[in-house]
């Protein structure tokens, strides 16, 4: 399978409050209240880390998940933010000097 | 009265959320309706903040939008709905309504405009009864159904009514402060032009007994975005309103309020 490569989109508002992540999109007003794994995947969207690295180095790092799991889990939660324009998804990393693909 | 004869035709200044609105026509009848129905936020002596003309036509289909639209385009916005259509310049704080001579066509321009004022200030204006006891104000939001009308019904002869329908927050410092507005719901009385801080945010709910429970931030703001009046599909306008209230929950208490609808309830908001 190859890498999947995640970054955060231009167009959303993002806030922690009381420790919850809460991710609005600017696209469609869709309101994201992240748990904390969801968080740190969030937190590590920098399109140049790979979904599986973000997941074997700081999800399971973090949390007690069983690493397959976990990135099953994960893909299935990056497609989700990508589908409401929250994240961009890629199979290469993702540079700002490009344009990125979008995940919707 | 707060009408003047100019010679470009009369006007009107609609206060509302220390926004003084001017508001033209040529026809004095339109201007009397409208002078009425916002009896007490008139102020014929404030400078305005912006200037609407009105012109009318006659009743019927104004646009072929269904459904309201608010989208800012080459500088203005345009307001569209099936009754009106409103274009409004922030840049020269100026604007025009076409619709027929009624009292909501511009009602709801109105509250649309001060909604976008408000966004770029850090206010909001909120689906919610608002009141003031002991100088300061609380805030009631719910959907329809949750209570707004029946707290508002039940308030005691101290309280002040704000609104039972559109409160209208403006951000003062950390705090905010909230207005009263003529924009009545279910009872279909206008609110007290007066002011006070806001104390506490109440989530509404009935149920079988009077309970208070603090919420969560996130949880609040959730809540309160839902109850947020919220125009325009324009991104920047989302990620302004989404950070107003993130700002309010985290300035505010914000409390879930179950109440069974009896006048007891009125004990515990002080």
């Amino acid at each position: 399978m190859s890498a999947i490569y995640i970054a955060r989109a231009n167009e959303v508002a993002a806030r922690s409050l009381d420790g919850e992540m809460m991710i609005m999109s600017a696209r469609d007003s869709t309101l994201f209240t992240l748990n904390p794994v969801g968080t740190t995947i969030w937190q590590s969207a920098d399109g140049k880390t790979s979904l599986e690295e973000i997941v074997t180095q700081k999800v399971c790092a973090e949390f007690e998940v069983d690493p397959e799991e976990a990135l099953k889990d994960a893909e299935s939660f990056v497609n989700d933010l990508a589908g409401h324009g929250i994240v961009v998804v890629s199979d290469v990393p993702i540079s700002l000097a490009k344009p990125m693909l979008g995940g919707a | 009265m707060g009408r003047l004869a100019t010679a470009a035709g009369q006007e009107v200044i609609i206060e509302i959320g220390c926004m003084p609105v001017q508001v033209r026509s040529e026809s004095s009848e339109f201007l009397q309706m409208i002078a009425e129905r916002y009896s007490g936020f008139l102020n014929p002596n404030a400078r305005p903040v912006f200037e609407l003309n009105v012109d009318l036509v006659a009743p019927g289909r104004i646009t072929e939008e269904e459904d309201l639209s608010v989208r800012f385009e080459s500088g203005r916005w345009l307001i569209e709905r099936g009754d009106l259509r409103a274009e409004w310049e922030p840049a020269s704080r100026r604007g025009r309504i076409m619709q027929s001579p009624n009292p909501y066509s511009i009602d709801a321009a109105l509250r649309i405009i001060h909604s976008l004022i408000l966004a770029h200030e850090g206010g909001l204006l909120v689906h919610a009864a608002s009141a003031v006891r002991n100088g300061k104000a609380f805030l009631f939001a719910g959907v329809s159904g949750a209570g707004k009308t029946t707290i508002s019904r039940l308030a005691p002869p101290d309280v002040t009514l704000l609104t039972d329908e559109i409160s209208y927050l403006q951000r003062n410092g950390h705090g905010y402060v909230a207005h009263g507005t003529p924009f009545a719901g279910e009872l279909a009385r206008v609110g007290e032009n007066v002011q006070a801080p806001l104390a506490a945010l109440y989530l509404l709910q009935k149920g079988p007994e009077n309970a208070i429970e603090p919420v969560r931030a996130s949880e609040a703001a959730r809540m309160l975005l839902e109850n947020v009046l919220f125009f325009a599909h324009d991104p920047k306008l989302v990620s302004l309103v989404f950070e107003s209230a993130c700002e309010l929950v985290s300035n505010v208490p914000v409390y879930r309020l179950t109440f069974f609808p009896d006048e007891r309830i009125w004990e515990w908001i002080a």
